[in-house]
């Protein structure tokens, strides 16, 4: 009789070990956070603690309101018409659902990578430059700096610092995504929510992506939706696992992956559903 | 037994390919018909005006003898005219498309303006002509003046702009405008830096258009009351004029009269054509240009 | 690599620097209220068009009903404003305008149609993609022109063929306007016809129907609705044509169905009496109003009745 063994391989446990290390600080906390579009509930009383300084990501079947939470978190679900919460969102202990709080200061400290690259059609320059532009830098040797540091730090200034007035449409699929990235590091914010940023991208790509992402958990807080569950067994510190709306669990990435408390989550783990 | 005899089958289809080949050839030749009228058209408007187009004709005043008449006038007419019509479309169409396009709930309003863009749309010209003699010419009192026929065909070619304005407008990724807001910016700051210059080459695109429509009007500006024969150059949007397709008219109708008048009337569709050709030229020019960004 | 802490420039991080930029951002804030609030008014000059259509054609019309009789203006055949003892009867010009669309029509609807066919169900791609643009320029030709060749060109020609025909007639206009609607009737039921799925073709093909069977008997019976849309769209455009048979069908005001007579449409009376200078107050001049209402209110059901008949299609599919 073989042993049943998880599906997907977690490097990390063998190296790290049972020993788990305790998580930071919270920057997000929701509590019984409800969301609906129109009449149907995509999130039921969700409460989530997120810690800084690390890789946070969300798991689930397609359609079980993952990426509906990330956008919560910034706001954007705001854009879709219909869309109604109750509960609440503290960061940094404010509630950003309140109606005071503006969406776009919000936005600022909590920047996103989308599922797919989405550069504007403007130069590799001008991307990167906009963040800051739209929150009043015009100083020309401040956005030269801006860029370049932003550009260096997502790992892609040795490819593009040639071309920085080119087309930004120029660039392979991954070089947009890591660019995008780098658009998102411009503003300098504190948290980064990434909705399945490599879901677009080939292995090499892919690859690449997460290495950037895990050297940028030392300076900022990282959300990242996946439905790749070896990319959050990979590159992940906590991982929680979203089914119909619900969080079923959320726990050190090591733990969940090993040893799920909750029977749905062996079971998703295991790839008996999703 | 067999209730399809593959034998009868086999006989009648060639009869039915035949059929299907012959009424092919009549169908494309239904096709060229007006690519033909189009050629004769063409060929006989340049035949009987091409030689009366010279230096003295594109330059000169309007006259009655028809050896001196000239369309200088008629033309910076038309020009005068675009300008108004450009100036005001681009600024009510564009606004007007970003509101709806962007701004405005999906309620019964916006639906109500929609439809009502759409039936504004399949007007007469000539109803926007009697409207634009009962309100700009009469009312506020302007007289048959660029700005009163400017401002009648602004109207009357505003849905065409507002409509293909917001094609152009929905036709970029909302990713874009997405990566927009998720750093921070605002509506405003999204529509102006990124959907707007987006859209732009689309949006203009449809316009020029929209403006070569306008031009090529006569109904709405014959109700206006443009005056037959003048003689001054129009030098300002206050002061009266006449345009290509008024001279067109006039000498048409008198053709009958002199003679010669009819040979005028192809001349200045040769301009009116030429006019209208570099515009479309330019706007497929801008749709090629930009076609396919994202 | 370089940690965000870093400054950007000699004492400011860039976050600070955005944080500082956000204090004078009240000025902003207004303009964001602002700027939908105009935009709203731009839409709602669409919505003041109509209105200023409506109210003009009606309070004036109003004026000439108060002269003339609702029966006199519906059912009289005499039309002669300018007579000693004047009278406003619509039905002459209810005839020309209706007999130029028909001609009209006899022209664009099987021509037109014939060439949807062709485009949708013969024709390749790139056959298509030249044919298409080339018919729109036929669109694109200034009424005025088309006026110019019915009356120089058509008129001539005809009347070398059947000399009884007048030198402004019905018939000549009423050809030329069919001509310049065909791009429309094409365009418009080719759209129809190519939204037809696929696998429905793929259907009859399958059964060895040639590619007119399957244009008849499938392809056009399913997108008759659109096609029957784009007829009526086209009628409502001929009805409000107007250089065309201003020009060559002068303006006699008959109640007849001559084709071979000058006859004037509803457009071309409009044209006659608002460029002969009636004094504004006086009964031929409310009358043009009255006509236009009549006018605007054909157009405006017919395109209604093309939207509804539209949206049916697009509900099928």
């Amino acid at each position: 009789m073989a042993v049943k063994s998880p599906l997907y391989a977690v490097p990390k446990m063998e190296t790290k070990g049972p020993e788990l290390k305790p998580m930071n600080d919270t920057i997000f906390e929701t509590n019984s956070l409800n969301l609906w579009y129109g009449e149907t509930q995509a999130l039921k009383n969700v409460d989530l603690p997120i810690p800084e300084k690390s890789i946070s990501a969300i798991i689930g079947p397609s359609g079980c309101g993952k990426s509906t939470f990330l956008k919560t978190l910034n706001r954007m679900v705001e854009l879709i018409p219909s869309v109604q919460t109750t509960g609440e969102i503290k960061y940094k202990d404010t509630n950003i659902l309140s109606k005071d709080y503006s969406a776009e200061a919000l936005r600022t400290e909590v920047g996103m990578v989308f599922q797919k690259p989405n550069p504007f059609p403007k130069s590799i320059y001008d991307n990167i430059a906009y963040g800051p532009r739209i929150h009043g830098i015009k100083k020309k040797s401040i956005l030269d700096e801006i860029v370049e540091k932003s550009l260096r730090d997502a790992y892609i200034w040795d490819e593009v610092k040639d071309r920085l007035k080119e087309n930004a449409f120029g660039l392979s699929g991954g070089q947009q995504q890591r660019l995008c990235i780098a658009r998102c590091l411009a503003i300098e914010p504190e948290v980064i929510l990434m909705d399945e940023p490599t879901s677009a991208l080939d292995p090499i790509s892919t690859t690449k992506v997460e290495e950037l992402v895990q050297t940028l958990k030392e300076d900022y807080s990282i959300v990242i939706v996946t439905h790749n569950m070896q990319q959050a067994a990979r590159i992940s510190d906590q991982t929680a696992f979203f089914l119909n709306g619900e969080v079923v669990e959320f726990g050190q990435t090591e733990k969940l992956f090993t040893k799920p408390s909750d029977q749905r989550t062996e079971d998703y783990i295991n790839g008996r559903f999703g | 037994m067999k209730y399809i005899d593959h034998s009868q089958v086999k006989k009648k289809i060639n009869s039915r390919l035949r059929l299907n080949s012959f009424l092919k050839y009549i169908f494309l030749g239904a096709t060229l018909f007006g690519l033909v009228v189009l050629v004769i058209l063409l060929a006989r408007v340049i035949s009987q005006g091409l030689s009366w187009i010279d230096w003295n004709f594109l330059t000169g005043h309007l006259s009655m003898d028809p050896e001196k008449a000239g369309i200088m006038g008629a033309v910076l007419g038309t020009f005068w005219l675009m300008l108004v019509v450009i100036f005001f479309t681009l600024i009510l169409g564009m606004g007007a498309a970003i509101y709806l396009e962007l701004y405005a709930k999906k309620n019964r309003f916006h639906s109500f303006i929609q439809t009502n863009i759409a039936n504004l749309a399949g007007v007469p010209s000539i109803v926007y002509g009697i409207l634009g003699l009962t309100v700009f010419v009469r009312f506020m009192d302007l007289g048959s003046n660029i700005l009163a026929g400017g401002l009648t065909l602004s109207l009357l070619v505003l849905p065409i702009v507002i409509v293909s304005s917001q094609e152009a407008l929905r036709s970029v990724p909302q990713a874009m405008g997405e990566a927009s807001y998720g750093l921070g910016a605002s509506k405003w700051q999204t529509i102006q830096n990124i959907i707007l210059p987006a859209a732009l080459p689309s949006i203009l695109t449809g316009s020029i258009l929209a403006l070569s429509r306008a031009i090529g009007e006569t109904a709405p500006l014959v109700v206006l009351g443009i005056p037959a024969l003048l003689i001054p150059f129009p030098g300002g949007i206050m002061d009266r004029f006449t345009a290509l397709p008024m001279q067109i008219y006039y000498w048409t109708l008198d053709a009958s009269l002199v003679a010669e008048y009819a040979n005028l009337a192809a001349a200045s569709i040769i301009i009116l054509l030429l006019m209208l050709f570099v515009l479309n030229s330019a706007a497929i020019l801008i749709r090629n240009k930009f076609q396919h960004r994202f | 690599m370089t940690t965000k802490s870093e400054p950007i420039t000699k004492n400011l991080s860039t976050k600070e620097l955005i944080q500082t930029n956000k204090s004078k951002k009240s000025l902003k804030k207004l303009f964001e209220k602002i700027i939908p609030a105009i935009l709203f008014l731009f839409a709602v000059v669409t919505v003041l068009t109509t209105l200023a259509i409506l109210y003009t054609l009606i309070t004036e019309a109003v004026h000439f009903f108060q002269r003339v009789s609702f029966t006199e203006f519906f059912t009289s055949t005499n039309l002669k404003p300018l007579s000693q003892n004047p009278s406003f009867g619509i039905l002459p010009l209810l005839s020309g305008t209706l007999l130029s669309t028909v001609i009209a029509m006899i022209v664009a609807g099987p021509i037109g149609l014939m060439a949807a066919i062709y485009l949708s169900e013969y024709a390749s791609d790139r056959i298509r993609k030249w044919l298409k643009p080339m018919l729109e320029v036929l669109a694109g030709i200034p009424t005025i022109v088309y006026g110019f060749f019915a009356f120089t060109f058509v008129t001539p020609l005809l009347r070398s063929i059947w000399p009884e025909i007048e030198a402004t007639n019905i018939l000549s206009p009423g050809i030329v306007m069919g001509i310049m609607i065909i791009p429309m009737v094409a365009s418009l039921s080719e759209d129809a016809m190519t939204s037809v799925p696929k696998s429905m073709r793929e259907g009859a093909y399958a059964l060895g129907a040639t590619r007119l069977e399957t244009a008849m008997k499938v392809v056009i019976p399913a997108a008759i609705s659109g096609i029957v849309a784009s007829f009526v769209l086209a009628i409502s455009r001929a009805i409000g044509e107007t250089m065309i048979v201003t020009i060559a069908s002068g303006s006699t005001k008959n109640f007849s169905l001559d084709i071979t007579e000058s006859m004037q449409t509803m457009t071309a009376y409009i044209v006659e009496v608002s460029s002969g200078d009636a004094a504004a107050g006086t009964t031929i001049y409310y009358s043009i109003y009255a006509v236009a209402l009549t006018l605007f209110a054909m157009t405006f059901l017919m395109n209604l009745l093309a939207r509804k008949i539209a949206r049916r299609f697009r509900e099928e599919y």
